[in-house]
């Protein structure tokens, strides 16, 4: 398990009888869980068993049928919470705007919301990019970049919300073992060097034992666990066994 | 279906809500309007001058034969500005930029960048549809007059050039000034402002509400041109009602 962070500006988050059902299919069936303010908290589970939903309510892009999600508790759906917290999400596919070039993505919402003059944001741009290793690569257009390099250009762009609560939407899938152990250091960095709370949702165990204060473990809309990680390991649950020892080697 | 023209009237209500904020998006604006004007002014000379040419040529001949060679250049002329310009110009534009806006906004949608614009607290209406909707609203009236002057043209090139009608530039555009006058003009250019609107509004709302990776995108870009034609055409009976008043 990691330190927490000391005085952290990360906010809590607390998920309180989350429901949600697309075309009369529950996915989420009333999820409770509290996250600390400055922890790295993950969501993990089997694909298909809501962990993107949740996320997309954490940030808004959904709506909840029934339940609530309370940012420092107030809850999220009121109009003044999202605009009073700062909070980002980095999302599965890196979600950069293709017509943008790689700076124009990242200093995007300085840009947008006429935060800063154009030479503050650029030279923001090249702080953030040089603080997940892309120094340099500001006029490059996403088309030309690599999987995990889109991902880490996700995190900046990020980064420039300065955020409290950053959202992580498998942020190492369909990367290679090295590439994924970059996108986990900038996670810890980030932990460690602006005390933001993170959500992180994946099913990649090495990525969560390796990040996590805290691992949750969902099912088909439930929460079988919440504990440390090393409390997750000792959970005798066999969904949860079964789901953390899978593996191809009897093949 | 209900459920789409409502949303597509909230599009439409937001949008014109947003206007005040057109001029913090000149450059997208101006960006898409070169987009527009560049990709389609060729194809507007060419549509524009062969449906003059087609026009004198179904109708000179049978005015001729009965003695009013001179109107021929007045029914081009009428007919060009205030019927044909606009709704050919505007059905072109749908299948050439509406489809490429709904492509586009699809394109966006499912590979979740509006989503990333949202949580970063961008409104996709004020950054993506309002300047594509000016853009379009500035755009097409402009390609409309210049297609109303190439229809014209083409219009007087084929009865000059047909031996069965025979009629020189200057007997046609005599005619023609006789009979038009600058209010069809505007009648003209007024419809193609409307059916601009509808061609933004609907492409980008089908853009929006895209689902389901690229079939669905290749199923908005269709819905956009197929409802954007219907739409043009339902609306241009009601313009024209409402301006032969």
């Amino acid at each position: 398990m990691n330190a927490p962070a000391p005085d952290t500006n990360g906010v809590s988050v607390a998920v309180r009888g989350l429901r949600k059902s697309f075309n009369r299919q529950e996915v989420l069936k009333g999820l409770d869980f509290d996250v600390k303010p400055g922890e790295i908290f993950v969501i993990m589970g089997p694909s298909g068993s809501g962990k993107t939903v949740l996320l997309k309510h954490l940030i808004g892009l959904e709506t909840p049928d029934a339940g609530e999600i309370l940012i420092d508790g107030q809850p999220i759906q009121s109009p003044e919470v999202m605009s009073k917290y700062r909070m980002a999400m980095v999302f599965q596919s890196g979600a950069l705007l293709s017509s943008l070039s790689v700076g124009e993505n990242v200093g995007l919402y300085l840009a947008e919301h006429r935060l800063k003059p154009p030479a503050e944001i650029n030279r923001i741009v090249a702080e953030k990019l040089e603080v997940v290793g892309l120094k340099g690569n500001e006029d490059k257009m996403p088309s030309e970049l690599s999987g995990g390099m889109k991902k880490r250009v996700a995190i900046a762009r990020a980064l420039v919300i300065e955020p409290q609560l950053i959202l992580y939407d498998e942020p190492t899938s369909e990367l290679d073992p090295l590439s994924a152990v970059v996108i986990a250091e900038e996670i810890l960095k980030l932990k460690h060097r602006i005390h933001v709370t993170s959500m992180v949702v994946s099913h990649d165990r090495d990525l969560a034992f390796g990040v996590a204060d805290r691992i949750a473990v969902i099912n088909e809309g439930r929460l079988l666990t919440v504990g440390t990680p090393d409390e997750v390991k000792a959970k005798a649950d066999p969904l949860i066994q079964k789901f953390l020892h899978a593996d191809l080697k009897h093949l | 279906m209900f459920q789409n023209i409502g949303e597509l009237v909230l599009v439409f209500w937001q949008t014109l809500q947003a206007l005040p904020l057109a001029w913090r998006q000149r450059q997208k604006v101006f960006d898409q309007f070169f987009e527009i004007g560049n990709a389609s002014l060729l194809m507007v000379c060419i549509l524009s001058f062969f449906i003059g040419g087609v026009i004198a040529l179904q109708t000179g001949p049978l005015l001729v034969e009965r003695g009013l060679a001179s109107a021929v250049g007045g029914v081009v002329g009428i007919s060009v500005c205030r019927e044909l310009a606009p709704v050919m110009m505007s059905i072109l534009i749908a299948g050439r930029i509406g489809s490429a806006m709904a492509a586009e906004l699809g394109s966006m949608r499912v590979y979740q960048e509006i989503d990333a614009l949202r949580t970063m607290n961008i409104n996709p209406i004020h950054y993506l549809v309002l300047p594509r909707v000016v853009a379009i609203a500035l755009g097409l009236p402009m390609l409309v007059v210049f297609g109303i002057l190439v229809g014209w043209l083409g219009g007087a090139v084929v009865s000059a050039a047909n031996y069965r009608i025979d009629l020189s530039f200057a007997a046609f555009f005599s005619a023609l000034s006789d009979v038009v006058e600058p209010k069809d003009v505007a009648n003209g250019v007024f419809k193609s402002f409307i059916f601009a609107l509808v061609i933004g509004v609907v492409s980008c709302h089908q853009g929006l509400i895209t689902r389901g990776g690229p079939r669905g995108i290749g199923r908005s870009v269709t819905k956009a041109v197929v409802n954007s034609i219907v739409l043009i055409v339902s609306v241009d009976y009601l313009l024209t009602r409402i301006l032969l008043k």
